[in-house]
């Protein structure tokens, strides 16, 4: 019995919980089991599961490089163009499915949310880690193919952690506004999809963003995972890319007023999920 | 030392007449507001009603008190546990907690089929609020009151329903929380297991210092585990001590408005016209008492009071006996045995009584329905679930909890040494 822990709790209509971030750091453990959970889940009917992971990204990979390389012959600089394409799908297919996964969980986990307490964004922020082990298998496929084509890469390739940061904040960000949006709307669930299959079209993921026209280039940093792929490629590619700074920047602060948008829908509506859901 | 005040505590649900359901969709409320705009006033929004699922609930908890929460279905039992439980919040008045609280609504929440019981008594910890290294701690001690050595790495999905109920209650019952709110979960698993979870709350509660709130329909488990007892209607307390007091109360003075309805109107009445219509319906003991509360093993009658308007040469009157989630149980009519050529009702007042023997519905809350026709020819009587009332068990018949099931036929048992 830990007598050293009687701290007062009062409960009050509208009241902010000024201890929230510190009962979220003392769930972690909750946290942690929940992703080991989708983990385990995910790859327990280890072929499909595995499998999954790899036919996804190796598909889309071979189709961009036969549309966008072979049939519309975009330029790659000298860089083979499936090492051009997989480098960007690593980030986009961590975004894309992070942010189908924490959309969808407060939803998954509906049951657990009426039944029990424990501070809600633990559920959103521990799907995420699923999208991220199936980052590393495609990180790894990455490898093989950088193996396969001989291509040494950049030594800043150390940057990389920075920039999968930032499409973990991302799509943390739009998750929580999504889930929490989710649970109010349930028809909110069919704008993900659309957001996902959309964006790997506007995002440069079969192409590269030289060959977008320089006085867009601005107009199209706007989408936040633009700087992140070119990010991405920077580190990985090396050699012939140019790191487009303004861009950058604009993704980050995108980023983050995403990530502040997410966190405060989320907290104002948190409480009354369990009597929507 | 109190460990938990409560003042006025309200908690409010909007009813929307469009359905219960609590969410919409984003598509009805752009709609919605679209023709708000265009149509300006005009628009009539949907009803919505406010529904006080609890109203101005005060109470106090000392440390290592062990309350009983009593009521009928929908009182407030489990939104009192809710709002305590953090799980969500109190549209009015306050609520002070000192300690560590954790609640268990149900057992097994967050059990995953497809993982094994070993990995899911760690998940289910952690739900609970236990940490990794109080769980690995209790681990053995879990399994072993489970009963489940030889099936901790088959995933969970492959269990029996008892193992299952088994080790996802023995994970909560190993939980050490100050405070521990119970909702119901007793009343699941076979008798025998019932037992020995009764007397591990029991135990444990005694050994340290640790408050229980606990919601029962089982008076029999009340009364053994907790000094007292609050019993809620309607969302407020109506009554608030001792446990022996409070549960004999409940029982016996629960005679309320829903053990008979009365229709003071021809108007208003069920039946069609024509040939019928119903002046009451009521519940009565074998004390020729009326009342919504019924003892397992006593009879008890349901008398359908009507008045026939035109000659039936044919004809049934009768009464369908409902789960509380609406479910069938089974029908009955008047001319059941009788046949239905030898009932001729002339115009005039008559009843039909209803005699169901002791011992064959389960404990738990029942409806019942009315209906009557002219066989092959039309409904003349067909009404919604219109009363309902609660099987209580005096004795232990065995087992603390409710069994599963409907039905609690006293059955002769021969056991027999060949």
């Amino acid at each position: 019995m830990s007598n050293n822990e009687k701290d007062v709790i009062i409960i009050e209509p509208g009241r902010a919980e000024k201890n929230y971030w510190r009962d979220l750091w003392r769930y972690r453990e909750l946290f942690y089991f929940l992703s080991w959970r989708d983990i385990l889940v995910r790859y327990k009917q280890t072929v499909i599961g595995i499998a999954w992971s790899v036919i996804r990204p190796v598909l889309t990979m071979v189709v961009f490089t036969i549309i966008f390389g072979k049939i519309a012959k975009l330029p790659s600089g000298n860089v083979p163009y499936p090492i051009m394409v997989f480098t960007a799908l690593l980030p986009w297919q961590f975004f894309a499915s992070a942010l189908q996964d924490s959309s969808n969980s407060l939803i998954g986990n509906a049951n657990m949310i009426s039944k029990v307490y424990f501070p809600r964004m633990i559920v959103p922020a521990s799907s995420i880690i699923v999208a991220f082990v199936d980052f590393l298998v495609s990180f790894i496929l990455l490898a093989l193919l950088m193996v396969w084509y001989r291509f040494v890469p950049s030594y800043k390739i150390i940057f990389i952690p920075l920039f999968l940061l930032m499409a973990l904040i991302f799509s943390f960000g739009a998750g929580l506004l999504i889930s929490a949006l989710n649970v109010k709307y349930r028809d909110f669930k069919y704008i993900v999809p659309f957001i996902v299959q959309f964006g790997l079209y506007v995002s440069p993921v079969g192409f590269s963003s030289n060959v977008v026209p320089v006085k867009w280039r601005f107009l199209y940093s706007l989408n936040p995972m633009v700087g992140v792929i070119d990010g991405f490629r920077w580190a990985i590619l090396g050699k012939g890319i140019d790191f487009y700074f303004t861009g950058f920047t604009l993704s980050i602060i995108l980023i983050f007023i995403t990530l502040a948008i997410g966190i405060w829908y989320f907290r104002k509506t948190e409480k009354t999920f369990a009597d929507r859901i | 030392m109190k460990v938990i005040e409560t003042k006025n505590l309200g908690k409010k649900y909007i009813i929307s007449h469009q359905g219960i359901s609590e969410y919409q969709t984003l598509r009805e409320t752009i709609t919605d507001k679209a023709k708000k705009i265009v149509k300006k006033r005009s628009y009539v929004i949907p009803k919505r009603e406010e529904f006080w699922a609890l109203k101005n609930v005060s109470f106090n908890v000392e440390q290592g008190e062990r309350i009983g929460i009593i009521g009928r279905n929908g009182a407030g039992k489990s939104t009192i546990l809710k709002l305590l439980s953090r799980i969500t919040e109190p549209s009015e008045g306050q609520i002070k907690i000192k300690g560590k609280i954790a609640s268990l609504l149900e057992v097994g929440t967050g059990f995953h089929p497809e993982l094994t019981g070993r990995e899911n008594i760690f998940l289910n910890g952690a739900i609970l609020g236990m940490s990794r290294i109080d769980i690995k701690k209790k681990f053995d001690e879990i399994v072993a009151f489970a009963e489940i050595e030889k099936f901790l790495d088959t995933p969970v999905k492959r269990y029996s329903s008892g193992m299952y109920v088994r080790l996802a209650f023995s994970i909560a019952a190993h939980l050490e929380p100050d405070i521990l709110l119970i909702d119901e979960v007793l009343a699941v698993g076979d008798a025998q297991f019932q037992k020995k979870s009764l007397g591990k709350m029991e135990e444990v509660s005694q050994q340290q210092e640790r408050t229980i709130l606990f919601v029962s329909h089982n008076m029999q488990s009340i009364n053994k585990l907790c000094k007292r007892c609050i019993w809620l209607e309607n969302g407020s307390i109506k009554e608030d001590g001792l446990s022996e007091t409070v549960t004999f109360n409940y029982l016996n003075l629960g005679q309320n408005k829903e053990s008979e309805v009365n229709w003071l109107s021809e108007a208003s009445a069920p039946g069609d016209k024509e040939y019928i219509y119903i002046k009451s319906i009521k519940i009565k003991n074998s004390n020729n008492t009326s009342t919504s509360v019924i003892f397992a093993e006593e009879d008890f009658f349901i008398e359908i009071e009507y008045v026939v308007l035109k000659t039936l040469n044919i004809s049934q009157i009768g009464i369908c006996l409902l789960t509380s989630e609406g479910e069938l149980i089974f029908q009955s009519g008047d001319t059941d045995l009788s046949g239905l050529e030898i009932q001729e009702r002339k115009p005039g007042n008559y009843i039909s009584r209803c005699k169901i023997p002791g011992f064959l519905l389960n404990q738990g809350y029942y409806n019942i329905s009315l209906f009557g026709h002219i066989p092959g020819i039309k409904m003349i009587i067909n009404t919604d679930s219109i009363l309902s009332f609660e099987i209580v068990q005096r004795y232990n018949l065995g087992g603390y909890g409710k069994q599963p099931g409907f039905l609690r036929p006293k059955l002769e048992w021969e056991i027999e040494k060949i």
